[in-house]
C-alpha cells in the first residue's frame, strides 16, 4: 500500500530534479499536435465569401475612425426607432388601461358597496400604479429589447467592447467593462453578476461601481418622457422626435462619460494598479435568428422585466395613495414631505415631487414616472378621473401632460434635471443588493449608492444654477 | 453508430424520438455529461437543444459566467448535463478554467462532451487535446458545420474520429442538425457501446518520461480507479495546489 504523503514526496523530490518550466513544452506540443490534426483533416476550398464580407464589415465597425462613429449611429438609430415607435401603442395601451377601464372599475366595485376608501386605495393606488408602468414600460420595452437582442446575437457587442477598450484602458479600467455596460443598459443588476468575466477583482469592483451609469431601461422611460414632452416641445414638430431622440442619447453618452472618469478616478485612488491585458476574440457575424431573438427578448427580457416593474408598482401605488390620503395637521402626509424636500429640490432644478417619487421608487427605477404623476394629481387635488391620460406621454404636441406639469411648476430646466438626476442617482435596491452579493461587503455597496448620489446634486444644482444665472 | 430508418416520428414536431427533455429536472441521475468547450462556440445552444432549457445564449464570449445544470432522458436513462464555461486551455488560473478543470477532474462525467467551432477547430482542438489527456470517454460535437460549408472548409469527421479515438459529430445546433447523430454518441459512449481509446499521443516532454512513468505506477497502485494517473503525475511533478491537496484529503478513488 502507497500512501498519498510518500507519493507527494516523491513528487516533490523529482521536481528539484526536473527544474522549471516544462509547462511551455508540453503546450507547444499540444499546439503542434493540433496544427497536424487540422493539417490532415480540414481543406479549405479557396477563400470563402462570407470571409470577405465579413472582413469588410469589420473593417468599418472596428476601424480606427469609423468605428466609434458606426456605434453611435446604430445605438442613435435604435433609440429614434424605439421613441418613434411607442408612440402610437403606449397611447392606445394608456387609453384602454387608464382611461377606459379604471374609471369602470371603480364605478363597478363602488355600485357594489364596496367603501370608497378601500375602493380609493385598489384602484386609485394599486391598480392606477400597474396601469401606468404597463403603458409607459412596455411598448419602448418591445421595441428596445429586441433590436438590442439582434445587435447580440449578430455578434456587435464584442464590437463595441473592441471599439471602447482603448478609452477603457486609458481609464484604468478593463477593456470587457464596455460588454457589462452595455448589459447594464438592459438592466444594471444584470451588469453587476455580468462583471464576472473580469477576472482582476481590482478591475471588476470599478466595473461594479460605475454600472449604475449606463441607463437602465428602468429609467429609459423616463428619458424619452421629459425628451418628448419638455425637449422636443421647444422644437419644430417635424423634428421633434429627432430631437428626442438626441436628447437621450446625449444622456446616455454623458452616461458612458462619467463612467469613464469615475473609472480613471477610482482606479487612482481606493482602487489602484494598472489595467490587465486580456483577449477578446471577435466572434464571426452571424445572421440572427428571428424567431429565437423575439422570444429571448420578449418573454426572457421584456416580459421578465416588466412583470418585476409591476411587482413593485403595485404595492408602490399604495403608499403613494396613502401619503396623499392620510393627513396630519390638516395637511396630507405627501403635502409635508414635498413641503420638507422642496428647498432642496430647488437648488437641483427639481420639485419636491420628484425627489418624493424618488424615495418611493426606490425598489424599481421603473416606477419613478408614475409616481411622480400620480403625487402631482392626488396632491394637486384634481379628481384622478380628470387626470391627463398617459396616452398622450410620447406626443409633444398638444400635450395635456406637459399643460398639467406646467401647472405643477415645471420648467424645461425641471425636464433637463430630471433626466440628469435620473442618470445620476442611487441604483435600484435590486441592484445595490446584488452588489452587497457580489462584493460581499457593505462598504463597496454604500460607495455605490453615494458615488452617483452625489454626482447627481453636483451636476443638477450647477445645472440649474448656470441656467437660472443665464435666464437672469 | 446506430441509423434509424425514417418512420412516422419524422415528421411530427419533435422528430427525436428517444428524446425527452426534462428542463432542470435532475432528481434521477443515471449518467452524467460534462459540456466543454471554447467560449463562443455554441455550448449553451447544444445544452438549450438537448435540455429545452432557455439559458440565455448570446454571440459574445464568457456569455455563460456559471455553470448551468439540466436534464434530458435518453432511451429511458437519465443525463444530467453541466454546462461548464467557455475556456480555451485548462491549465490557467482564471476562475473559468478552474471550474471547468475542477469538474472534469472531480465531477465524474460519464461522458464529457467537446463542442467545437468548426470555423476555427485548429484553435479548438488545444482544449479537446488537454481534456482528452484527463478523459477518453469524450464525444467531439463540431459545430456550425453550416457556417464552415459556406467559408468553404472541409472537415473529414471520420478521419477525425479514427485518430481521436472518440466519436465525432457535424452539427448546426441552432438548427438543431445533427442532433440525432450527437445523441446516439453521447448514448453509446455513456452505456460503454463506444469504447474510447487513447488515439492521441502521450503530451509529455521526452526529459520527463521516466519521471511522470514511476509516479504513475505508484498512483496506479494506490488509486486502481484511477483513469488519467499519467496527467496527475504530470500536475504533482509541477507542483499544481489543487491536485496535491485532492491526493492529501483523499478525493480520489481508490
Amino acid at each position: 500500500m502507497i500512501a498519498p504523503n510518500d507519493i507527494l514526496r516523491d513528487a516533490e523530490a523529482m521536481r528539484w530534479e526536473l527544474g522549471p518550466r516544462f509547462q511551455d513544452e508540453i503546450a507547444a506540443r499540444v499546439s503542434g499536435e493540433a496544427s497536424e490534426l487540422a493539417g490532415r483533416h480540414i481543406h479549405r476550398r479557396g477563400d470563402g465569401s462570407r470571409l470577405a464580407w465579413q472582413r469588410r464589415l469589420d473593417r468599418i465597425l472596428t476601424g480606427r475612425f469609423t468605428g466609434i462613429p458606426a456605434m453611435a449611429s446604430i445605438f442613435a438609430l435604435v433609440l429614434w426607432l424605439t421613441i418613434e415607435g411607442a408612440n402610437v401603442p403606449s397611447g392606445m395601451l394608456a387609453e384602454l388601461l387608464v382611461d377606459t377601464l379604471h374609471p369602470w372599475l371603480k364605478t363597478q366595485a363602488l355600485a357594489l358597496g364596496m367603501w370608497p376608501w378601500l375602493a380609493g386605495l385598489l384602484f386609485d393606488g394599486m391598480y392606477l400604479a400597474g396601469a401606468w408602468v404597463v403603458s409607459v414600460m412596455l411598448p419602448p420595452m418591445a421595441i428596445f429589447f429586441p433590436m438590442f437582442t439582434l445587435l447580440e446575437d449578430f455578434g456587435y457587442l464584442p464590437r463595441v467592447a473592441f471599439n471602447l477598450d482603448r478609452l477603457f484602458q486609458k481609464a484604468g479600467a478593463h477593456g470587457k467593462q464596455a460588454l457589462t455596460m452595455t448589459m447594464g443598459i438592459g438592466c444594471n443588476a444584470a451588469g453587476v453578476v455580468a462583471t464576472r468575466i473580469i477576472d482582476s477583482p481590482r478591475e471588476r469592483l470599478i466595473a461594479i461601481l460605475t454600472n449604475n451609469f449606463s441607463l437602465c431601461n428602468g429609467r429609459w422611460p423616463t428619458q424619452i418622457l421629459m425628451a418628448t414632452v419638455f425637449v422636443a416641445a421647444v422644437a419644430p414638430p417635424a423634428v421633434a422626435g429627432v430631437i428626442a431622440a438626441g436628447a437621450v442619447f446625449s444622456v446616455a453618452v454623458l452616461g458612458f462619460l462619467f463612467a469613464f472618469a469615475c473609472s480613471w478616478a477610482l482606479s487612482r485612488t481606493v482602487l489602484k494598479g494598472e489595467s490587465s491585458t486580456f483577449s477578446l476574440e471577435l466572434p464571426p457575424y452571424r445572421p440572427p435568428n428571428l424567431l429565437r431573438t423575439l422570444h429571448t427578448s420578449l418573454v426572457d427580457r421584456t416580459i421578465f422585466v416588466l412583470w418585476r416593474a409591476v411587482v413593485f408598482a403595485v404595492p408602490a401605488g399604495a403608499v403613494i395613495w396613502l401619503v396623499a390620503n392620510v393627513h396630519a395637521g390638516g395637511q396630507s402626509l405627501a403635502w409635508w414631505a414635498i413641503q420638507g424636500l422642496d428647498p432642496l429640490a430647488w437648488v437641483m432644478g427639481l420639485t419636491g415631487v420628484i425627489l418624493l417619487a424618488y424615495i418611493i421608487a426606490i425598489p424599481a427605477n421603473e416606477i419613478v414616472v408614475p409616481t411622480i404623476l400620480m403625487l402631482t394629481v392626488l396632491v394637486s387635488g384634481s379628481p384622478v378621473a380628470d387626470a391627463p391620460a398617459a396616452g398622450v406621454m410620447f406626443e409633444a404636441e398638444d400635450s395635456a401632460l406637459h399643460a398639467m406639469l406646467v401647472s405643477a411648476g415645471w420648467s424645461t430646466l425641471t425636464a433637463v434635471c430630471l433626466m440628469l438626476f435620473s442618470l445620476l442617482h442611487n441604483p435600484c435596491s435590486t441592484t445595490l443588493y446584488t452588489i452587497q452579493k457580489e462584493t460581499g461587503d457593505w462598504r463597496w455597496t454604500t460607495l455605490a449608492a453615494a458615488l452617483p448620489l452625489a454626482l447627481g446634486f453636483i451636476v443638477c444644482s450647477s445645472v440649474a444654477f448656470v441656467w437660472r444665472y443665464l435666464a437672469g | 453508430m446506430s441509423t434509424c430508418a425514417p418512420t412516422a416520428c419524422d415528421n411530427c414536431s419533435t422528430p427525436y424520438a428517444e428524446l425527452r427533455r426534462l428542463g432542470l429536472k435532475t432528481e434521477r441521475v443515471d449518467h452524467v455529461v460534462a459540456l466543454a468547450g471554447n467560449p463562443n462556440v455554441g455550448k449553451s445552444t447544444v445544452f438549450n437543444l438537448l435540455t429545452g432549457l432557455r439559458q440565455h445564449t448570446g454571440n459574445w464570449p464568457g456569455k455563460t459566467v456559471a455553470r448551468a445544470e439540466g436534464a434530458f432522458d435518453l432511451d429511458g436513462k437519465c443525463y444530467k448535463i453541466v454546462d461548464l464555461p467557455g475556456t480555451y486551455s485548462l491549465l490557467g488560473t482564471t476562475p473559468d478554467e478552474e471550474v471547468a478543470r475542477e469538474f472534469l477532474l472531480f465531477g465524474k462525467p460519464s461522458v464529457t462532451l467537446v463542442v467545437a467551432d468548426a470555423t476555427c477547430l485548429e484553435r479548438n482542438f488545444i482544449l479537446l487535446l488537454q481534456i482528452l489527456q484527463i478523459t477518453t470517454r469524450a464525444v467531439l460535437c463540431v459545430n456550425l458545420v453550416d457556417e464552415a460549408r459556406a467559408h468553404g472548409i472541409d472537415i473529414d469527421l471520420r478521419g477525425l474520429s479514427r485518430d481521436l479515438g472518440i466519436p465525432v459529430i457535424g452539427a448546426a445546433a441552432r438548427r438543431g442538425e445533427g442532433l440525432q447523430e450527437l445523441l446516439a454518441a453521447i448514448r453509446d459512449v455513456a452505456t460503454g457501446q463506444f469504447i474510447c481509446e487513447r488515439r492521441v499521443p502521450d503530451m509529455t516532454p521526452p526529459g520527463l518520461r521516466g519521471a511522470v512513468e514511476e509516479l504513475s505506477q505508484k498512483l496506479r497502485t494506490a488509486y486502481p480507479a484511477m483513469e488519467n494517473p499519467s496527467w496527475i503525475a504530470l500536475r504533482l511533478l509541477e507542483g499544481d495546489p489543487r491536485i496535491v491537496a485532492a491526493l492529501k484529503n483523499g478525493e480520489f478513488a481508490t
